[in-house]
């Protein structure tokens, strides 16, 4: 079965709509790349299930739906709403975006440590561009990825983190992009830019939030870079509303000795597509990508992970997990590339999916790409229902049915909450994740 | 405390239990006993609430009450417990953590505060020092690569700190060297008091030695065939099972209890 493979006028219209807002103080080199991004898209059109890339996840419903882009929705947004997904106590500093522009007056910045600097990605642009030029669209490529494209064609704001040499930050910065639907759908393109200069520290924090019931498209990409030496923690926060259509894109790029973790989180959104792509380009580096999602409903949840190990001497861990009830469908595909100079590569994959319901699916795939001969590659995959025998036990001890449910479900998840190194964070996601299990209801195990 | 009438249940497509009588009161222990197949694990696991089963004819009350109406969480907050023959292992899950959420859900269950961890820890101490366990498998997930033989004791522990008033042990002996048996059993004769009843369900004598039983009922092909005192184990124990089946076939009236 294949679907409409074009870019919808509609689409072309906000391409040029863009084209002539940014035609202004937009430095030269950044309206050519925005250029080039919009003919891209134009040329590529939405990806279909022909596509291999996507050949679980039609993306038809954001291809035929109408998405005006977003403008200021803040006075839809009481302070209220955002309360739930806030990480103000945790966070050094804590960047709100709302409908993609940066909103100052709900955002709060501590005092940051010589050489961090957390800002605006509209304004650091309106100002001065040297800064991010080496890197900004240059680590998300877009010549294949058509979403990529359309954002690097639309971006309007979103944040820029730039950590200098030998500088640790300890608290994480917390981005926080809200969308609402403004009383039509809408849709968002909001960039990220992390550049952590070379032997320094830090955690990011990227939230995806919207008010429930609200139907809006994000299309979210972040580029980090490793510099050598350095480590980064990544945190993705996606808790978009349940109607929601929500495809993110994150790029890593790291250097000799470079160190970092992805973890992805993703609870929210009808319709979900989060790629991870590390490029490991030093020796030495060591990577870790974890997800974690929940789908229930009709939601479709797709992972797409690539670790591409570039230069010998790398070490990568990754473990994907997932919790499915009703009819929620997920897709996993982690692809690991092992380059021929890549020699003494170290890769272990696993991803583990659990069944609520006989009516819930996953479709998973390893792929390993290997070129190299002296390398230690392993994958694992698992699917399995929830154990009759485990909420039985469990029950007979006292424990109410739904919290026999959520200790196994607690459980299971714990393998890639246990791996956050930030307690207050992982705390926060469990008690999220034990919130939305009650949403799914169809249990097989349910009496 | 339970009285068992006429139960008849159905498992996996055949009858298992043809007509149960048995009652139970405080204080007592009783022991069930029985070849392989007899229907003495199902029995336990029917009053303890697992879901495989059908009851297709009679009544269980306990303390009055229809304990058939009753879902698992029910029965255990007022206060029967099943040790596992067959303890399930699930992994991620704390022991402690575990235990720790069990009792709070009796104790929430009977109006009483719950537990903080220090209060918690020093009762869970105590209880561990009386079956001889070995402290780490607090922090390990429950039943985890435990052995056969700690996964039984991690049952009584269960059952000593949840103090259940209907304790029903469920081949407990199984996979149990001699000294283990030996504490095992020591921990369960520790919990024998005038307001708890225990039903020790069980393939071999040797246990009885050591937990030793009000009344011994012999179960076969689904029924209670013959009941005593303590003294019956010994004949089984000579005389082995065959003796009562050919005696059933025979037509010999079955004990009733």
């Amino acid at each position: 079965m294949t679907q409409v493979a074009n870019a919808p006028d509609r689409y072309l219209e906000e391409l040029e709509r863009a084209d002539a807002a940014w035609g202004r103080g937009a430095p030269a080199w950044l309206k050519r790349t925005r250029k080039d991004a919009s003919g891209r898209f134009q040329s590529l059109g939405f990806p279909t299930t022909d596509d291999e890339e996507w050949r679980f996840t039609s993306v038809a419903p954001i291809a035929e739906a109408t998405f005006a882009l977003a403008t200021d929705g803040r006075a839809a947004l009481r302070s209220a709403d955002l309360a739930p997904f806030r990480l103000t106590d945790l966070a050094s500093a804590e960047l709100v975006f709302v409908n993609g522009r940066y909103a100052a007056d709900l955002s709060s910045v501590r005092p940051l440590p010589r050489g961090v600097r957390i800002e605006s990605l509209a304004s650091r642009l309106a100002t001065n561009a040297s800064e991010v030029e080496p890197f900004l669209t240059r680590v998300a490529p877009f010549e294949r990825q058509p979403f990529t494209a359309l954002n690097t064609a639309l971006f309007g704001d979103g944040a820029f983190v730039h950590v200098a040499a030998k500088v640790a930050l300890d608290a994480p910065i917390h981005v926080l992009f809200v969308s609402t639907a403004d009383g039509r759908p809408t849709m968002t393109h909001p960039r990220v830019l992390v550049v952590a200069g070379e032997s320094s520290q830090a955690s990011i924090v990227e939230s995806y939030v919207g008010p429930r019931g609200d139907r809006y498209f994000t299309n979210a990409v972040t580029e980090v870079v490793v510099s050598e030496n350095a480590s980064v923690d990544h945190y993705k926060l996606q808790r978009e509303s349940l109607d929601a259509y929500h495809i993110g894109t994150m790029h890593l790029i790291g250097s000799r000795n470079a160190r970092f973790q992805s973890h992805s989180v993703s609870f929210g959104g009808s319709l979900v597509r989060n790629d991870v792509i590390a490029v490991l380009d030093g020796e030495g580096i060591d990577c870790t990508l974890n997800g974690l999602y929940l789908g229930d409903g009709q939601r479709l949840v797709d992972n797409h992970t690539v670790i591409d190990h570039a230069k010998p001497h790398c070490g990568s861990r990754e473990v994907y997990k997932g919790i499915l009830a009703d009819h929620a469908r997920a897709v996993f595909n982690g692809k690991i590339i092992v380059r021929p100079d890549a020699q003494k590569t170290d890769a272990k994959q696993t991803n583990k999916a659990l069944l609520l319901s006989e009516d819930a699916q996953i479709n998973t795939k390893p792929q390993l790409e290997i070129f190299a001969n002296d390398v230690k590659c392993t994958h694992g995959a698992a699917v399995g229902q929830m154990d009759d025998e485990a909420i039985f036990y469990l029950r007979a001890r006292g424990l109410s049915h739904d919290e026999a449910r959520n200790l196994l479900v607690h459980a299971f998840a714990g393998d890639v909450l246990n791996r956050m190194p930030l307690e207050a964070l992982r705390e926060h996601v469990e008690a999220v994740l034990l919130r939305q299990l009650p949403h799914a209801t169809s249990l097989r195990t349910r009496p | 405390m339970l009285t068992i009438t006429n139960l008849h249940v159905r498992g996996g497509n055949r009858e298992i239990l043809r007509g149960i009588n048995l009652s139970i009161d405080a204080g007592e222990v009783h022991a069930i006993m029985g070849p392989n197949g007899s229907g003495k694990s199902t029995l336990a696991r029917v009053l303890a609430g697992h879901p495989e089963y059908e009851v297709t004819q009679g009544t269980v009350l306990y303390d009055g009450r229809d304990l058939l109406a009753m879902d698992p969480e029910s029965r255990a907050r007022e206060g029967v417990f099943m040790a596992f023959q067959y303890p399930v292992e699930i992994p991620g899950v704390n022991n402690a953590y575990f235990l720790k959420a069990a009792l709070n859900a009796l104790r929430k269950h009977r109006g009483l505060e719950e537990l903080d961890a220090m209060e918690f820890m020093s009762l869970v101490r105590a209880r561990m020092q009386m079956l001889d366990m070995d402290e780490t498998l607090l922090t390990r997930p429950v039943n985890e690569g435990f052995s056969g033989g700690e996964k039984k004791r991690n049952e009584i522990f269960q059952m000593a700190v949840l103090e259940p008033r209907l304790a029903i042990l469920d081949e407990t002996d199984s996979g149990l060297d001699i000294d283990a048996l030996k504490i095992v059993a020591a921990g369960v004769m520790t919990m024998r008091t005038p307001q708890r009843a225990i039903l020790v369900v069980t393939h071999y004598q040797r246990l009885l030695n050591y937990i030793v039983p009000d009344f011994v009922h012999v179960l076969t092909d689904g029924r209670i065939v013959r009941s005593g005192g303590k003294e019956l184990a010994l004949e089984l124990e000579e005389k082995g099972y065959g003796w009562l089946e050919a005696d059933h076939v025979a037509g010999a009236p079955a004990g009733k209890a």
